[in-house]
């Protein structure tokens, strides 16, 4: 009994327990839910995992299945992040302690319900669940909005070096504290229109209404809360890294403005899509995606730079090589930003190519094809905040020496390989046509497949290794339960 | 050392196994699946499921519409019939060889992304694209061997609106096309509620067309999944409940709803294709694209 006592105040009652079993679910399911789709599905292996499972799949309710599958997955990463912002961040107890019950209560019903419904028949029960389960975090989102209240003077940063006012108000923290709250009032954008379409039980995905030019009030909604909320949470993750790499100086105190900036204004813009303002919102998007980004570019070239300073430090004048050495020597500390970077190639560059180019290029394509491009880039970026997640939870858990490169390099090599094949695969028809493309599409599909597959078999070593340590008297697990994020800011 | 050797080795193999030149005019193997293309089944008014959801709702007239998609025989024999009365023409569009037919136009709302189509002429198909199932030696159009009762694909909606409007036919609305691929009880395949891969033409379906390393999914003869046995693959018989077949897979049908909603100009598809997954070819999913597109997965049938 103490046994189990204790691995359930690690696993539930500690930071980086808490982070490991989050990882571990969405490792979980992705693992078994990934085989129902694409090329598992063309195997065969679909048709096992469901008569195995004993899964009842509807064709009229494929579109509800996704939903949830990706609101339960998207809840987890909400969770996780909020387990690092209520870790790396100071906020009152109460509020830490109750914020995490609460999202954590909620997601595991939201994941746990939620595909017991979607997935086994419609046990009506689970759907209450599962509805509370999400209520549940947003109630979280709602406390940790308060708990970041940056203008309480217990949370004043006193160091100069950070951005802050003239009254010592943390920027860093405004930026967090916006994100939260645009957080919660965009998943409200996304839970009103959701109890509509749900009690019709009229679901549908926005890639597949996205060129019918008359959409409803709830259908703008929809798809703006799904755009906002992948941004947000993408955000997030930036603000998390910057902390955890403790951004600071001149660049910090011109990115978080701009992040403050970016973000009120880019949920303006998404806010807008369902009002009168929706010819025009696109272009408040614009103007808040970026300063957004360039912010994470700031953070990049700060963090960069300070990889490069801290590696050649032993040299006079260091040369281009030993400055490139010094920048990839630890991927886990350069392998975050490198993936900010090359979600430019694949999600932002992409989108950017798409806007500028829709009419005289992919509207021409059938719809399907433009549903490819939409998909993609949304999975790609799901993908990167993923291997940020796990890369910077790769130095939570100490990893050092040969396992901290291989880990490193092998969740960027992997997942870039992967993520380039999508890109591929997305804009294929700019350079093969229709009838010409299988040979590419077979090499792009062994690409993303060989990437996302190894990527899952990376993920797969640590989490057997995590379960080992926890039958281990003294495991890992036994110095990790004090430790917080705090503590481990990069110096 | 070893491994990452290896690893590149596999990275450069893939990669040159996806730059293998596709040969268009790989033979394709004949089979005559015995369903003629130049039937007829009439579709009664009345009320049915409609929709993903499942909506009551009625349609006010009969029609008749054709059992299968038009084949490449059929198309070619209207392209030459047509030439030669001066229906249509060859010529240009947007700078590529093309037979090209008169349309005279849609409304025009000047709504976001809407292409604006004025009378004028139009492509029907493109000439010189390896793609095509024929081919054009300056005067007469020749069906490409073994291609013939496959269904007409590399046709725009212009070029299925003109052949269906030359014999005084038209092109289904989505309502009248829905019907006569559901009937009245809300399934989601023609055939009723499951898929199997023998069912339908679809992407990875294995069947006897498809060659995944090279060329990819194929077209198959129309009404080719009636229940008969070829060389040993067995299908399933898959008619729609008025006996229509191939409305789920094998190629995407042109629909003749012209903007079907204000500013809409592209020109809906239905029923999923060779080059589409399983989900595609339930009945509700939409497919659109501008009228001048044309592909190797896109065809259509008549009304009348």
């Amino acid at each position: 009994m103490p046994f189990l006592k204790s691995r359930f105040k690690y696993l539930f009652g500690t930071t980086k327990g808490l982070i490991l079993v989050a990882i571990a679910l969405i490792a979980i399911e992705t693992a078994l839910f990934g085989m129902l789709s694409g090329p598992m599905a063309e195997l065969g292996v679909r048709d096992i995992v469901v008569r195995v499972f004993g899964m009842r799949l509807l064709p009229n309710e494929r579109e509800g299945r996704i939903i949830i599958l990706y609101h339960s997955i998207a809840m987890a990463v909400v969770a996780i992040e909020t387990y690092m912002i209520t870790s790396i961040l100071k906020m009152g107890e109460f509020y830490r302690k109750t914020v995490r019950v609460l999202i954590t209560v909620g997601y595991l019903f939201a994941m746990i319900f939620g595909m017991l419904f979607a997935y086994w028949g419609h046990n009506w029960a689970f759907h209450g669940l599962y509805i509370s389960g999400l209520a549940l975090i947003f109630f979280g989102g709602v406390l940790l909005t308060i708990a970041l209240w940056p203008w309480n003077k217990e949370y004043y940063q006193p160091d100069k070096d950070y951005a802050r006012t003239k009254s010592g108000v943390d920027m860093e923290r405004v930026a967090f504290f916006a994100t939260a709250l645009t957080t919660v009032i965009s998943a409200l954008f996304g839970a009103v229109p959701g109890s509509f379409f749900g009690n019709g039980f009229e679901v549908f995905l926005a890639e597949n209404v996205i060129r019918f030019p008359e959409k409803t009030t709830m259908q703008y909604s929809v798809i703006g809360h799904l755009h906002i909320m992948l941004a947000l949470i993408a955000i997030m993750i930036t603000l998390i890294i910057g902390r955890w790499l403790n951004f600071k100086g001149i660049l910090h105190k011109i990115a978080m403005p701009l992040m403050i900036l970016g973000t009120v204004v880019l949920n303006l813009g998404v806010w807008g899509v369902a009002t009168p303002l929706e010819p025009i919102a696109h272009m408040i998007i614009y103007v808040g995606a970026t300063p957004s980004m360039v912010a994470a570019l700031l953070l990049l070239i700060w963090s960069w730079g300070k990889l490069i300073r801290e590696g050649t430090a032993q040299y006079k004048k260091p040369t281009f090589f030993q400055k490139l050495a010094a920048l990839v020597r630890d991927p886990l500390k350069f392998g975050p930003t490198w993936q900010m970077l090359f979600m430019n190639f694949t999600t932002s560059g992409i989108g950017i190519f798409m806007a500028v180019r829709l009419d005289e290029i992919f509207r021409l394509w059938p719809a399907r094809e433009e549903r490819i491009e939409l998909t993609g880039h949304w999975h790609a970026l799901s993908a990167i905040i993923a291997t940020i997640i796990l890369m910077y939870y790769g130095d939570m858990i100490g990893l050092k020496g040969k396992i901290r490169q291989l880990y490193g390099w092998l969740i960027i090599f992997f997942s870039d390989v992967a993520l380039a094949g999508v890109t591929a695969f997305e804009m294929k028809r700019l350079f093969i046509s229709e009838a010409e493309q299988q040979p590419l599409v077979n090499g792009l599909m062994y690409a993303i497949d060989f990437g996302l597959g190894s990527l899952l078999v990376v993920l797969a070593g640590i989490m057997v290794w995590r379960l080992v340590d926890l039958f281990k008297p003294q495991g890992r697990w036994s110095e990790e339960a004090p430790q917080e994020l705090a503590q481990e800011v990069s110096k | 050392m070893k491994y990452w050797r290896h690893l590149l080795t596999f990275i450069l193999i893939g990669f040159l196994t996806a730059c293998i030149p596709v040969n268009l005019d790989t033979p394709v193997p004949a089979y005559d699946s015995g369903i003629d293309p130049n039937n007829w089944v009439m579709v009664p008014s009345g009320e049915f499921l409609s929709s993903q959801f499942n909506e009551l709702i009625n349609l006010d007239h009969d029609f008749e519409i054709m059992v299968t998609d038009v084949t490449v025989n059929q198309y070619i024999a209207f392209v030459n019939q047509a030439l030669l009365e001066g229906k249509i023409k060859i010529g240009e569009f947007q700078g590529k060889p093309a037979l090209i037919g008169f349309y005279p136009g849609d409304p025009f709302h000047g709504i976001k992304h809407e292409i604006q189509i004025d009378a004028g002429d139009y492509l029907l198909v493109p000439l010189n694209d390896p793609a095509s199932r024929f081919t054009f030696d300056g005067k007469q159009f020749v069906v490409k061997e073994g291609w013939g009762n496959h269904p007409m694909t590399n046709v725009s909606w212009f070029g299925s609106w003109t052949y269906c409007g030359y014999y005084g036919w038209r092109l289904p609305s989505e309502k009248e096309w829905e019907k006569a691929a559901r009937g009245v009880d809300g399934r989601p395949y023609p055939w009723g509620w499951e898929l199997a891969l023998n069912n339908a033409n679809f992407y990875a379906s294995r069947d006897p067309f498809e060659d995944m390393n090279l060329v990819g999914s194929r077209t198959s003869p129309v009404g080719f999944y009636n229940g008969k046995t070829y060389d040993g693959y067995i299908t399933l018989n898959s008619p729609s409940p008025y006996g229509l077949y191939d409305m789920a897979g094998n190629v995407w049908q042109w629909l003749g709803d012209v903007q079907f909603q204000e500013g809409f100009s592209d020109r809906l598809m239905a029923g999923g294709s060779k080059d589409t997954y399983d989900k595609d070819l339930r009945i509700w999913v939409r497919n659109s694209a501008p009228p001048m597109y044309y592909g190797p997965a896109a065809g259509f049938r008549c009304v009348r």
